[in-house]
């Protein structure tokens, strides 16, 4: 089985998150990047425990520049086998998703994986745009997942419950929380990770279709209007008046 | 031209976000000059359908198939495509709802359409079409645009009001001429968490956190729920030693939801759990700790412990609704 993980970059999740350029541009200095946590704790371990159990490989595949790499080698501290960085800017969740299904196309993979979403532009949207791509069926928000042959049982977040379903290799998932537990890379991995090998390939000219515009800071909030806990009446006075939500 | 919205449907009843995205979708039609054409798929009565008239809808596609009474993202995709084509659509609306922002990535390839998710507002349209969203979890806010000629937007949920009006939309079967190549996924069982409102499009919901110091301990704030006809939520600490499901975990890696009413009793605040919520309209924080940073993101704070505050504003709750 061949297994191909998505792995992006993301900010620290503690990150101040400023703009430069009259608002047009995300200010990414003295940002710390991390891989991103769903990408990491979710799809790359699920793959790693696929494999574990019935054998294959795990290949991580990252849009990026060279100053990405610390994070792809994290991933293969983790566990993968090789990885594969697609040499270019991330700019929008199209170019990227059309930059991985153009690697991915020749190169028969199994399961594609991906993090449920990233915590820098919350898109939703490479995993979805891959399988449309790659032309295969796509699960949002897998929660769980048996391979049994080339057929796959997952389960996978609805509003309010879960459905059970099953489809058939090759296929995308994006993956979050129940899905696997997050690892964390020891000793022998990291250095086992500065051999594995990290392949760099030519970008192919793709589209873009969306741009940031500008940016804003999220709207502030007053101050906060404490109330006494001797009179609880008065907040509920305030949520039905004053801020008309009962 | 023309603005098309994808109902979802749930039961034979069109959900509450689908009128949300009709209300939207019909607005930036009248915005356009264009009309708003809505399509459905599944077993749903027309009578049902033609009452998205009331949010502006002016005529609704409807492909009534037995095989997408479950979701399918590939078939999907071709349904409401096909529908895309039929109405000259140029823009494209659908709910930020799972199987919405499963849906929208797909579509954004098929008809070479920009997408942009979790639409907070409606869509500017005087000079640079921009559409806005918040971005880093909440910590910022971007104003998209748009390289491709045509659109799509998934609207998030409360985000926009549902418009009621008078009217009644044209409702017209439709067919995409599905395959079962088209079909990837067979549905075995659908699993509901309980009798409560889903979390995702909750418009007022009660969450807490490990200040409750154990499961045993959440029996006031499910009451609190109860009373309000709210959902229940839970901070990343306390899905993660299974206190309450991971479906309640709302947070930078979890749900990011945006309510009008979100009280947080027992909840300190961490940055990667205001990432989840800070959209919420009203915030309210309860919490014995008066440094406690979440006060700094609430709109009402009650400084107090949760085992006293709790009961008493259950007790005022109760009396509030026996006279409203």
């Amino acid at each position: 089985m061949k297994f191909l993980v998505c792995v992006s970059k993301a900010p620290d999740t503690t990150t101040k998150i400023t703009f430069t350029d009259n608002n047009t541009k995300f200010n990414e200095d003295k940002v710390q990047w991390i891989m991103n946590p769903t990408d990491e704790w979710y799809a790359l371990v699920k793959a790693l425990e696929l494999k574990e159990k019935l054998g294959g490989t795990v290949t991580t595949v990252t849009v990026g520049k060279a100053d990405v790499e610390p994070v792809i080698r994290k991933g293969l501290a983790i566990g993968a086998d090789d990885a594969v960085r697609i040499d270019a800017d991330d700019v929008d969740a199209y170019q990227v998703a059309a930059l991985i299904a153009d690697y991915a196309k020749s190169e028969g993979y199994d399961i594609i994986f991906t993090g449920k979403e990233t915590i820098n532009y919350n898109g939703f949207m490479v995993a979805g745009m891959l399988s449309e791509l790659l032309d295969l069926p796509y699960i949002s928000l897998g929660v769980k997942l048996d391979l049994n042959g080339n057929t796959a049982t997952v389960v996978r977040e609805i509003e309010g419950g879960e459905e059970t379903l099953e489809v058939k290799t090759p296929f995308v998932v994006s993956c979050q929380k129940g899905m696997a537990e997050a690892r964390i890379p020891n000793m022998r991995g990291i250095m086992a990770a500065r051999t594995k090998p990290l392949k760099v390939v030519a970008a192919a000219s793709v589209d873009t279709y969306t741009t940031v515009h500008h940016f804003e800071a999220p709207k502030e909030r007053g101050n906060v209007k404490l109330i006494s806990p001797d009179n609880v009446e008065e907040l509920v006075r305030l949520l039905h008046e004053e801020a008309k939500v009962i | 031209m023309s603005v098309l919205i994808f109902v979802e449907t749930q039961e034979g009843k069109l959900k509450k976000s689908a009128r949300e995205a009709a209300s939207y979708g019909a607005k930036l039609a009248g915005k356009l000059g264009t009309d708003a054409v809505a399509v459905a798929v599944g077993k749903i009565d027309h009578s049902e359908l033609a009452t998205l008239g009331q949010q502006g809808v002016s005529k609704v596609l409807h492909e009534e198939n037995a095989k997408l009474d479950h979701f399918d993202s590939r078939a999907f995709t071709k349904v409401v495509a096909a529908a895309a084509d039929k109405a000259g659509a140029t823009v494209l609306v659908l709910s930020s709802t799972f199987n919405g922002k499963a849906l929208a990535p797909r579509l954004s390839v098929r008809l070479k359409a920009g997408v942009v998710t979790n639409a907070t507002e409606l869509a500017n349209t005087e000079g640079t079409f921009t559409v806005k969203k918040a971005v880093f979890s909440g910590k910022g806010v971007a104003n998209f645009t748009f390289a491709t000629d045509k659109k799509i937007i998934t609207v998030n949920a409360n985000s926009f009001p549902i418009a009621k009006g008078e009217g009644s939309a044209a409702v017209e079967d439709f067919s995409a001429g599905l395959a079962d190549s088209d079909f990837g996924v067979k549905v075995l069982h659908v699993e509901k968490a309980g009798e409560g409102i889903p979390l995702p499009e909750a418009e007022l919901v009660v969450s807490a956190g490990r200040g409750l110091k154990g499961p045993e301990n959440w029996g006031m704030i499910e009451e609190m729920a109860n009373l309000l006809h709210a959902a229940t939520a839970c901070s990343r600490a306390v899905s993660d030693v299974d206190w309450r499901p991971h479906h309640e975990h709302v947070g930078q890696t979890g749900l990011t939801i945006s309510p009008n009413l979100y009280i947080a009793v027992g909840i300190s605040g961490a940055i990667q759990h205001l990432a989840g919520v800070s959209s919420s309209k009203t915030i309210v924080v309860i919490n014995v700790d008066p440094e406690a940073p979440f006060f700094k993101a609430a709109d009402y704070g009650i400084v107090g412990d949760a085992f006293a505050v709790v009961p008493k504003l259950n007790e005022a709750l109760k009396k509030y609704y026996a006279n409203n």
